[in-house]
């Protein structure tokens, strides 16, 4: 039955998996690393080598400061926020009330929708005087609140569009990893005398921690892989806060064409990017045991 | 590829239209094209496309919808870094640096080289070709240029006393008839603000070229390595953003572009500064009187022109270029020029344009269009320089970061002033 496969054969079905890994992600970081190391060229002067000088501009660059603020500002809010409301959503749509069909669909529904149709639905939920919160907002006699256009406003309005976005997806996982809890557990807890608060932290959410860190790692990943609704709805501004790092690549790169600075930002952002990894496969080998 | 497929379809061209004979050599163009207004300008541009390539049988178009003009600038550049560009694109007029720096686009004036060529080249508005022009040569033509005009409700400055026929003139003038246009509700919240200048992004950036070219400066030259960021006229134009929201008249904060023209048809605003790219979407969607009139000014009238020039790329063959210099004269051309203009609001690049029936026609149905082109001559050019998109950013954080309050206007404009001015050095 467990036939070793020819060498051959196995070369042959890796060369696929493995050309694909080298062109789209090895070749890429590699050629970033050696981009970085050159200044642009253009046709009046050819590029030349210039050694870590752009590492140089990166420690002087008071913008990027600033956008590595907002991501880490971003990551830390957006994934608790995420995971507590998608348990929350998970709770409560497999709890025995009725319509939880509608409530899955409606949780769920921000999560198919792709996410340039999001922010550009969420561009006029912010709008000003015309738009849903506005209007809320003058309901209750309040003034209008220019979310996209003020500063200390702008990184919020795209956190909770991330959130809102992202929470129905992980209330999927978490409902599944709830269906999977044997009834026997919560009952046996009860007939000790627990609380449901007490059987919700004591049982239920021990036995969900493989699918938190799951969903933690996703999280985390997508708060520096998604900047879509960050191009549509602000671009960065204004004046840089709600800028965050892979729009920032995005913008040197292909707003300013300045490949080298680029490249070399993308370097930093493959280095935070393999740290967070390194940390995350560090605690999920600690901390979660599948059955 | 391409030379293959010309091959291929000269060979079906000659045997289709064997009249035309061996002297008309076939093209295959690749057109890319952005949308930058609330318009029906695919459909536009595809129909006028379409009539070029039923007229001119022997060669092949493709025109590509590529986004707006940043992604269809990136996605141009990027297919001619690659070696497949584009023959012929319409992007930013403020981009020639850009693309002069990149070896992408070749001179026009070059390609079109006849008497009658050149003679149509000056055939064009002075205003729009200021920007088309570098070391002595022609790199571009007109064809959807606008000017930002001064949108107003005439309904509104009834309601608050004011001659619906008398816009503002001055920057003194808006912020007096802006204070009684403002409306506010039983709880002190503004329902009706008195003017709307969008402040955010690039599109704030242009209109603040107006300001400034209204106090008599322009922010950069046609050098393409000067940018005037700290001027006097520049920081007097950041104070009247100040002021505007400080007296109530305009929203405090920043103010995007996209969200301006809905703000107006929802009477949101009294009054909008935008593109007369515009006008067609004002007009239709408009429940209310409304009229146009010059950009009030510091000094005097002023304003940017802005908007798309065709570029003809390099790295492509004779036949090629031929083709597509057939192809803008007729997409330029009285007749489509026109139609273009009174489907989106650009402002038709030449006079014999205006000269049309249908043109005059559409000028007595909205006198409003003439405004932009009466604006013409106390108009100046776009900011622009070599790493326009870089030094641009620059100008954007220092009006972002006046007018959201975090930055004082003289802190702001030397700062941006010092980064433009290490980016330059490079080119002078």
């Amino acid at each position: 039955m467990n036939k070793r496969l020819p060498l051959g054969l196995g070369f042959v079905l890796l060369v696929l998996p493995c050309s694909l890994l080298v062109a789209f992600t090895h070749y890429p970081a590699i050629k970033a690393l050696v981009n970085s190391l050159w200044n642009n060229s253009s046709s009046f002067r050819p590029s030349r080598f210039v050694g870590l000088e752009n590492y140089r501009a990166l420690l002087e660059d008071d913008r990027l400061a600033q956008v590595l603020t907002n991501s880490t500002i971003y990551a830390i809010c957006t994934v608790p926020l995420a995971i507590g409301l998608s348990i929350g959503m998970a709770l409560l749509v497999n709890s025995k009330l009725p319509g939880t069909w509608l409530m899955r669909l409606s949780f769920f529904m921000p999560t198919m929708l792709p996410l340039v149709a999001v922010a550009n639905i969420w561009l006029f939920f912010y709008a000003p005087g015309i738009g849903l919160a506005s209007q809320i907002l003058s309901a209750f006699g309040l003034p209008s609140i220019n979310f996209l256009g003020r500063t200390d406003t702008s990184l919020v309005s795209m956190m909770v569009v991330a959130i809102w976005k992202e929470a129905g997806l992980f209330m999927i996982f978490y409902l599944a990893a709830l269906q999977s809890i044997p009834a026997n557990l919560k009952d046996a807890a009860r007939l000790e005398g627990a609380g449901s608060v007490r059987v919700f932290f004591d049982v239920v959410l021990p036995l969900l921690r493989p699918t938190t860190i799951f969903v933690a790692v996703n999280a985390l990943i997508n708060a520096f892989r998604l900047v879509d609704h960050i191009i549509v709805m602000t671009r960065g501004g204004p004046n840089n806060s709600s800028a965050l790092l892979l729009y920032y690549v995005y913008e040197v790169t292909f707003g300013h064409r300045d490949f080298a600075y680029g490249a070399t930002l993308t370097v930093l952002m493959v280095v935070i990017l393999g740290i967070l990894a390194a940390f995350q496969f560090w605690v999920l080998n600690r901390k979660a045991h599948y059955q | 590829m391409t030379l293959r497929n010309n091959t291929a379809l000269a060979l079906v061209a000659g045997g289709l239209f064997g009249l035309q004979g061996a002297a008309v050599s076939a093209a295959d163009l690749e057109f890319y094209f952005p949308v930058g207004v609330n318009a029906p300008a695919v459909e536009t541009i595809q129909a006028l496309t379409d009539e070029w390539a039923a007229a001119n049988p022997q060669h092949n178009v493709k025109a590509v919808y590529a986004g707006n003009y940043e992604e269809t600038t990136t996605k141009a550049l990027t297919a001619a870094a690659a070696g497949d560009p584009p023959q012929v694109a319409v992007l930013l007029a403020i981009d020639i640096f850009t693309l002069i720096e990149e070896g992408a686009v070749l001179p026009i004036s070059d390609i079109a080289d006849s008497p009658e060529e050149q003679e149509w080249l000056a055939g064009f508005y002075d205003g729009f070709m200021n920007d088309t022009k570098f070391d002595g040569k022609i790199y571009s033509v007109p064809f959807q240029r606008s000017t930002p005009v001064f949108y107003y409700n005439k309904d509104a400055f009834r309601e608050a006393g004011l001659d619906p026929e008398a816009p503002p003139k001055t920057w003194a003038e808006m912020i007096e008839m802006g204070k009684t246009l403002t409306k506010r509700d039983a709880n002190g919240n503004v329902t009706q603000w008195g003017t709307r200048i969008p402040t955010l992004g690039l599109g704030g950036a242009w209109l603040f070229g107006g300001l400034v070219v209204s106090k008599g400066d322009v922010l950069s030259t046609e050098t393409g390595t000067e940018a005037r960021i700290n001027t006097p006229a520049t920081i007097a134009s950041l104070e009247f953003l100040q002021q505007l929201s400080a007296e109530g008249v305009m929203a405090p904060g920043g103010i995007s572009w996209g969200d301006t023209p809905k703000a107006f048809l929802e009477g949101q605003t009294a009054s909008m500064w935008t593109s007369t790219g515009n006008l067609a979407f004002v007009n239709e969607n408009a429940t209310f009187d409304w009229g146009v009139g010059f950009l009030p000014g510091g000094d005097g009238p002023g304003a940017p022109v802005g908007g798309g020039n065709f570029y003809i790329f390099s790295n492509t063959t004779p036949e090629e270029q031929e083709a597509a210099l057939d192809f803008i004269k007729f997409m330029t051309s009285a007749d489509a020029a026109a139609r273009w203009s009174i489907a989106t609001g650009y402002v038709a690049p030449r006079p014999d344009t205006w000269e049309t029936p249908v043109m005059k026609e559409y000028a007595e149905r909205l006198p409003q269009a003439l405004v932009a082109l009466d604006q013409l001559p106390h108009a100046e050019r776009e900011f622009a320089t070599f790493q326009r998109a870089k030094v641009t950013q620059y100008l954007v954080e220092a009006i972002e970061g006046v007018v959201t309050g975090s930055k004082s206007a003289a802190d702001a404009v030397t700062e941006a002033q010092e980064k433009a001015d290490a980016v330059l050095k490079d080119y002078r």
